[in-house]
């Protein structure tokens, strides 16, 4: 399992999990679940195109994701970019939908696209993965205090001065090169699900936000080396165990937040009886 | 005592989707003072104060924070909105929201020196929230999640702090408390407090200046100055009574009076009308 | 004239019979996504819809491993999902993206796993294709009368809750204060999106199928404010655009590369999409011509 054509895939795969767990923190903070679900499909249709010109498959995944991204940007406006967002993604979809139906016998393409392979992973994709995870890594690390700020209070924010409209359009950029790193092995269709999953499980187990991003990295990794090793043991594909294993982490996280919550009004609920009884002898 | 005042605006008017917001509104706040900046739903508090951070253009007239004409970040200046939400599931503690305020808007991670932490615990102690530190914000009550607020705007070492309603949305009891904490705050630290709100009672106490909103005017003074039926009557521009009535103030228009104000609820009364 | 005619309906158009069952099943789809489309928007749940729509395709792959007609594993799985959507609590805004974005995750993974189950029982992988981006010229006329059953189901349910689903939609705090059950219209109306989504599924595709439900509907809602009126403009749009599609796809078998033609559905997107586009000019022309005073709202990510 860990000898050569695979220790590609682990090792791409280490990096899309790191990438996703630190931009999937965001992600869920900002609830911006729709939004990680829309670019990714964008670029399936970059990659589709990309292909049918002969060019490297990463490069038309990123070029048509920042797209994506920035559609959304300029096409929503507060409140109501669920609209635009879906547009643009079912735009790009049926643009893949065309380039791949070009291809000619293009099943297998379309499914790889759509759902992971870990095989498909060859080692000319490693330098520019790693390359794209820095610069991914750098830009949440310089946008952290202002997104932070400019995702929980906006209005605050804009106060301070801070220009949310450009803050927000930088992170719709930094989930679209996100995902287009972490397709490859994930697909497009199921990325997100990594994304969401991963930070929604951490945030249940931690109050303190730079924790809860390290939290969302270490499951995201865990989630996909569970992944990638049990579906090279079933033949199963990539994707569904990423699917159903970030689903399952994200009802861990539900159900042991919602046990810390009924113990912890337990608790506040003796401490006022007590405070009561004090302010009774008072 | 003071040289400049801390806030000046002289003769703004807005004007919104065609409507005029505001018309010549003039004051001057004095550093360390309290004020109340009083008016009617739709008045146009916020209008004024969104004109005042610099993030919506008045169509005449100007405003000078600390001297300086305003721009769009100013580090004087302090906001706490009137609607924030905070998620329970978001993990950020109280300490967490405080020390964004210190400097949200430098890009990159904070690297927690002593100084840094200090300072933070300086500002809970300020507000009274050491109680509930570390503890998520978002599920704390809304009394609680102001003062957090305020002291995310306090960190920063502000000249003036602006609320927007901040007595909208709380019991009479936290209210009271909020009030108290602002009074203590503009007094002990020397920083200006302006408030918004539509009903200036719980106020009047403790204010030093009210500001009175009405008709897209204003009138600026204390409230022995202002709240008076002259004064407000030709503010709203037709008559209204000024009771005292079991140590409250009501502002009362007569029969058939309407009110001239901007908002969309144009009232026609019946016997009286208690606008404030 | 029919010189003319003749290049813009290429021959056998008219009599075609596959064209004709096409034209009637996403004509009826368009009706009923019209429809339940608008409330979709208005309630700002496109999401749901999205995500019922990439779910449809557990279904329709379940279905062809089981060798049953997609069309009912597309039904049986949306309307399960929209159930466990509304367990998790889909209508209790706070996160309710993340949980529906998760039960969406789980079923494509499920997807995943019953395609390639499929493809290694049968040695094809057309199905993905098929499913999910839709086979239009391939559907069977014996589809015709389930096609119409469900959408009439879908069409009484939207009548039947009437009034208190669009107070409800508009505003469920004002709602509920008049007494108006806004849970279990909630639920009804979730049924109709699950059949909506179902329809427009198994037209055009599993996962375009969100152009057809809230494309029509948004532009129609750009257009007017009146609910009603933007249903019967959202439900013509969409027939407009289907038969535009078909009719471009059927003429696209003779433009390169030739003698394959281009996919129905992504004609029919397009169109939708410029369709949004245009509404959409109107207002921006206005907003341009009259300076704002107030500084534009972002965009959030």
């Amino acid at each position: 399992m860990f000898s050569g054509f695979m220790a590609n895939a682990w090792t791409v795969a280490s990096i899309v999990a790191v990438v996703a767990g630190l931009v999937g923190f965001f992600v869920v903070l900002r609830g911006s679940a729709f939004v990680a679900h829309a670019i990714p499909n964008g670029s399936f249709a970059g990659a589709a195109g990309a292909s049918l010109v002969g060019v490297n498959t990463l490069l038309g995944f990123g070029v048509f994701a920042l797209f994506g991204a920035l559609s959304i940007g300029a096409l929503g406006r507060r409140g109501r970019h669920d609209v635009a967002t879906a547009l643009t993604l079912v735009l790009m979809l049926g643009l893949g939908a065309l380039f791949v139906s070009f291809n000619g016998e293009y099943g297998p393409e379309v499914y790889s696209l759509l759902f992971g392979e870990i095989l498909g992973v060859s080692i000319s994709q490693l330098i520019p993965t790693t390359g794209l995870a820095v610069v991914c890594v750098i830009a949440v690390a310089l946008l952290y205090r202002p997104l932070m700020l400019s995702s929980l209070l906006p209005d605050v924010a804009e106060a301070r001065g801070i220009a949310t409209g450009r803050i927000d359009l930088a992170f719709l950029g930094v989930v679209a090169l996100a995902t287009t790193m972490t397709v490859p092995v994930v697909g497009t269709l199921l990325i997100f699900s990594l994304m969401i999953g991963a930070p929604a499980a951490a945030r249940s187990f931690t109050d303190k936000p730079l924790h809860a991003m390290c939290l969302s990295v270490v499951v995201a990794v865990a989630i996909v080396w569970a992944a990638i090793a049990l579906s090279y043991q079933t033949n199963y594909p990539v994707g569904f165990f990423v699917g159903t294993i970030s689903a399952a982490a994200y009802a861990i996280g539900r159900v042991w937040a919602a046990w810390k919550r009924r113990a912890g009004t337990q608790l506040a609920a003796r401490s006022q009886r007590e405070r009561a009884e004090l302010d009774l002898t008072y | 005592m003071s040289g400049a005042p801390i806030l000046a605006v002289d003769q703004v008017s807005v004007n919104l989707a065609g409507r005029e917001i505001l018309r010549d509104v003039s004051f001057a706040i004095e550093p360390g003072e309290f004020t109340g900046l009083i008016g009617a739903n739709g008045a146009g508090k916020t209008t004024l104060f969104r004109v005042i951070l610099g993030l919506q253009a008045a169509a005449h007239g100007t405003v000078r924070v600390g001297g300086a004409p305003r721009s769009r970040r100013n580090p004087l200046i302090g906001y706490v909105p009137q609607k924030f939400q905070l998620d329970p599931d978001v993990p950020l503690r109280t300490r967490d929201l405080v020390g964004l305020g210190l400097d949200a808007h430098r890009y990159g991670i904070a690297i927690p020196t002593r100084a840094r932490r200090a300072r933070v615990e300086e500002m809970l102690e300020a507000v009274d929230a050491g109680g509930f530190a570390d503890t998520r914000v978002g599920t704390l009550s809304g009394g609680e999640q102001q003062r957090v607020l305020i002291a995310h705007a306090l960190i920063a070492a502000p000249k003036l702090l602006l609320l927007d309603e901040p007595l909208a949305n709380l019991d009479l009891r936290s209210g009271q408390e909020v009030v108290a904490l602002l009074a203590r705050i503009a007094s002990e630290q020397q920083i200006a407090v302006l408030i918004s709100a539509h009903e200036m009672n719980p106020l009047l106490p403790v204010i030093d200046r009210i500001v009175y909103l009405a008709a897209g005017r204003a009138a600026s003074g204390t409230a022995d100055e202002v709240v008076r039926t002259s004064v407000l009557s030709a503010l709203y521009g037709h008559h209204v009574d000024v009771l005292q009535v079991h140590g409250r103030v009501l502002v009362v228009a007569g029969q058939g009076g309407e009110l001239a104000d901007t908002s969309d609820h144009a009232h026609t009364q019946t016997q009286v009308e208690i606008i404030s | 004239m029919s010189q003319a005619l003749a290049a813009i309906f290429a021959p056998g158009f008219f009599t075609s019979q596959i064209v004709a069952v096409a034209a009637t099943v996403s004509a009826v789809a368009a009706v009923v996504c019209g429809t339940v489309g608008v409330f979709t928007v208005i309630r700002g749940q496109s999401f749901a819809g999205e995500a019922l729509g990439d779910i449809s395709t557990t279904g329709a792959s379940g279905a062809f491993l089981l060798a049953v007609g997609p069309l009912w594993g597309i039904g049986v799985a949306t309307v399960a999902a929209a159930g466990v959507m509304e367990l998790i609590g889909i209508q209790r805004p706070r996160g309710r993206d993340l949980a529906t974005g998760i039960v969406l995750g789980a079923g494509l993974g499920l997807a995943a796993l019953f395609l390639y189950l499929e493809s290694v029982d049968h040695n094809t992988t057309g199905a993905t294709v098929t499913i999910v981006f839709g086979s239009m010229f391939g559907i069977p006329s014996s589809a015709i009368p389930p096609v119409l059953a469900f959408s009439a189901l879908a069409l009484c349910l939207v009548v039947a809750l009437g009034r208190p689903l669009l107070l409800s939609s508009v505003s469920p705090e004002l709602a509920a204060a008049r007494g108006i059950p806004v849970r279990l219209i909630g639920v009804g109306y979730l049924l109709a999106l699950a059949i909506a989504v179902a329809l427009a599924a198994y037209t055009i595709g599993t996962i375009l199928s969100t152009a057809l439900l809230v494309g029509p509907a948004a532009t129609a809602l750009r257009l007017t404010r009146s609910p009603g009126r933007a249903i019967v403009v959202a439900t013509v749009i969409g027939i407009a655009a289907t038969w535009l599609g078909i009719l471009l796809a059927y003429d696209s078998y003779d433009w390169p590369p030739v003698g394959q033609g281009w996919p129905v559905s992504f004609f029919v997107v397009t169109l939708i999409f410029g369709g949004y586009l245009l509404a959409g000019l109107p207002r921006r022309l206005r907003r341009r011509a009259t300076r704002p005073d107030q500084a534009g709202a972002p965009a959030r990510g």
